[in-house]
């Protein structure tokens, strides 16, 4: 019999019961829950009359609504408010374990203060109200997004039903170029497989471009998988999971923290696994990316031109590149490094860690945005990034460029906040969505890694990072 | 849930692939604390030509007239007809809501993105995958016939054209069988509540650290 994938390890060791025709009921360890996709769920548990499965599941924190500025002023919005403080009265009424509310020193990005703060661990289910949940499956765990009504299903029974995905590993071997970030290979993935591409499967990310990425990086493409059209993305376990988790406030302690570490050994695919697809890129081939259209697919290297549609000849394909390129005011042929920027986006769940500022923060030392940028905006993920970043000196190297050092959250990653683009605006993010006004309306979004994102405010246009060394 | 079980309805066309939920229902009316109230915002921005906010009546807004819901032959349809990948990106169940709440029962396309895919039925809507070759002749079929209908029969999984060809569709039997009868899922996994504890308790034996 073959081996078994991590994928197998991680759905077969949380199997409750299973019905003929494969639904599964999924036990799940840890539940995440925003202000945004969970007051329906509350609801509705209020109505049944139904009590909180198990309270030390729950890691919750606003932050769609968080504004990134004047935080002594409040919440300005006031439907913004009642979201952000129905949150504060559900998690009073059901209970937590962890609990950031606004303006506490902790408060972030709920994907990025699950792993830091030792909450989401190798080898368990994490689930949340949220498609970037994927995030956490860097880690070795199986982790996706939920609907609302499933986060009632869990917020109630601890389990979800659920019918395994087909498996899909992604292995990008060989050595990055100098320049090329974990967030390049993420859209370089989705360049070559597409925003379905992975619909219907869970992708494990593996081979030695992977291995050699830090936590962040593997946190990076995890995020992307969901933009992949893949629920879940993974990464097996290793030294460098179990460094990172090592201290953190919830990673366990002591005699666990042996039983742990052995256990997770454990959690890779066997040498003999068999996956329904697999995807081999070669690592030294991929080059920084940029996004020219309305689609992550819609992603192509710096050094190219924006898509001919007349050279198109699959009609739909012609017509979404038509209309990408009317929304995004771009014409065919251009060069990218011609695209001119007037706002710059460091944030999100996807490139707002410790790493992420760092690496932008590495590109700007010295140097000044140009005066083109209307905007240039750092938002950190959460407040031990914020600090780290601080300690660091890093939020001076970006004010003295003329970036704006916020306060976390997710920020313009989806505009929800007063952080936005004016219609035609056109953005350079690292964000992960490019949606047509996903950054306000009107608002056009490039996705980029933050080297690229810093590199644009500098210049005023997108350049090829490599040449900038 | 509202059960389904079978709907005679006006088709929508919506000739679009990779239709995502930032679309379906735009995120400054994911501020709601209430699960209805979402139809008149469905597709918003493709629909009005202002920018909408919660709250806001709808009534007096101005319509993209080229927008094919606008369209007075589509008032009152039930079934969605679209495009590959219908339903990609952020997770939010406000999309079925949204569709829900305009008044569709039905979507049929090529294919969906699986989170979305799974919010449909929990909210009483039938998703339907069929081949790309009949979407193209549903597409044709609707845009050359006005008043152009599907019958949807769950029970025996069936699409029925008013030619009166017909194609089959799949769903898992549980899936079928909740939105039949239009099943509460917490109660019917609460009937296990046992199995979950004695599960719970073999999983702290093994791994008491996921429970600190
Ligand atoms: S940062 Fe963006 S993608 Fe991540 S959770 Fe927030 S809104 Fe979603």
């Amino acid at each position: 019999m073959a081996g078994k994938t991590l994928y197998d390890k991680l759905w077969d060791s949380h199997v409750v019961r299973e019905e003929s025709d494969g639904t599964c009921l999924l036990y799940i360890d840890r539940h995440l829950v925003h202000e945004v996709t969970s007051p329906q769920a509350f609801e509705g548990m209020r109505l049944a009359g139904r009590k909180l499965w198990r309270d030390s599941s729950v890691v919750a924190n606003p932050d769609h609504n968080t504004p990134t500025k004047d935080w002594d002023k409040g919440i300005e919005d006031p439907v913004s408010r009642l979201q952000v403080e129905t949150l504060d009265s559900n998690i009073k009424e059901f209970g937590a374990l962890v609990y950031f509310p606004f303006k506490n020193v902790n408060q972030g990005i709920i994907h990025v203060i699950g792993p830091e703060n030792g909450t989401t661990l190798p080898g368990m289910t994490v689930v949340c109200g949220d498609s970037h949940t994927s995030t956490h499956g860097a880690f070795g765990a199986l982790a996706h997004g939920i609907g609302t009504s499933e986060v009632e299903h869990v917020l109630a029974t601890q389990t979800l039903i659920a019918k395994k995905a087909k498996s899909m590993l992604v292995k990008i071997d060989g050595v990055l170029g100098a320049g090329v970030t974990a967030k390049d290979v993420a859209l370089a993935v989705i360049g070559r497989i597409g925003t379905a591409g992975g619909t219907g499967y869970a992708i494990e990310y593996a081979g030695s471009v992977i291995r050699g990425l830090s936590m962040e990086g593997r946190m990076t493409v995890c995020n992307l998988a969901i933009e992949a059209g893949a629920r879940s993305g993974m990464v097996a376990a290793d030294d460098k999971t179990a460094a990172y988790l090592k201290g953190r406030t919830h990673a366990p302690k002591g005699a666990n923290w042996d039983a742990a570490v052995e256990y997770w050994k454990t959690l890779h695919s066997d040498a003999d696994a068999v996956f329904d697809a697999v995807v081999e890129i070669n690592g030294a081939e991929i080059q920084p990316q940029v996004t020219w259209g309305t689609s992550p697919e819609q992603v192509l290297p710096i050094g190219a031109t924006v898509p001919d549609p007349s050279k198109e000849t699959d009609p739909t394909k012609r017509t979404s590149i038509e209309n990408a390129l009317k929304y995004m005011g771009l014409t065919a042929n251009m060069p990218i490094s011609d695209i001119k920027l007037d706002k710059i986006f460091i944030g999100s769940c996807t490139n707002s860690r410790i790493e992420d500022l760092r690496a932008a923060a590495g590109v700007i030392k010295g140097r000044k945005v140009a005066s083109s940028i209307a905007l240039a905006l750092v938002v950190p993920g959460s407040g031990q990034v914020k600090r780290q970043a601080e300690e660091e000196g890093l939020d001076k190297i970006f004010t003295e460029a003329g970036f704006e050092w916020r306060e976390p959250g997710c920020s313009m990653c989806l505009a929800m906040n007063a952080d936005r683009l004016a219609p035609g605006e056109r953005c350079a993010s690292t964000s992960n969505r490019n949606f047509e006004g996903r950054q306000g309306p009107g608002g056009r979004t490039h996705l980029v890694s933050p080297e690229m994102a810093a590199a644009a405010a500098i210049a005023g246009h997108f350049v090829d990072i490599r040449s900038q060394a | 849930m509202k059960a389904f079980t079978q709907v005679h309805g006006l088709v929508c066309p919506v000739d679009r692939a990779n239709i995502d939920t930032d679309a379906i229902i735009p995120k400054q009316f994911l501020k709601s604390i209430k699960r209805t109230g979402f139809g008149p915002y469905l597709f918003d921005e493709w629909r009005y030509t202002n920018y909408g906010e919660p709250g806001m009546d709808c009534s007096t807004r101005p319509l993209n007239k080229d927008f094919v819901l606008n369209q007075p032959r589509y008032q009152g349809a039930q079934v969605l007809l679209a495009r590959d990948n219908f339903g990609c990106g952020s997770s939010r169940e406000h999309a079925p809501w949204a569709i829900d709440d305009y008044g569709f029962r039905v979507v049929i396309a090529p294919s969906f993105a699986d989170i979305f895919f799974g919010n449909c039925y929990k909210n009483g809507i039938l998703p339907i995958v069929a081949s790309a070759e009949m979407v193209d002749q549903l597409f044709a079929e609707c845009f050359a016939n006005e008043g152009y209908k599907l019958n949807v029969d769950l029970e025996s999984q069936t699409v029925t054209l008013p030619s009166g060809a017909s194609f089959k569709f799949d769903i898992t039997p549980h899936r079928k069988h909740c939105l039949l009868n239009g099943l509460d899922e917490i109660g019917l996994t609460l009937q296990h509540a046992d199995a979950i504890k004695a599960f719970e308790n073999k999983h702290k034996a093994t791994q008491p650290w996921l429970f600190a």
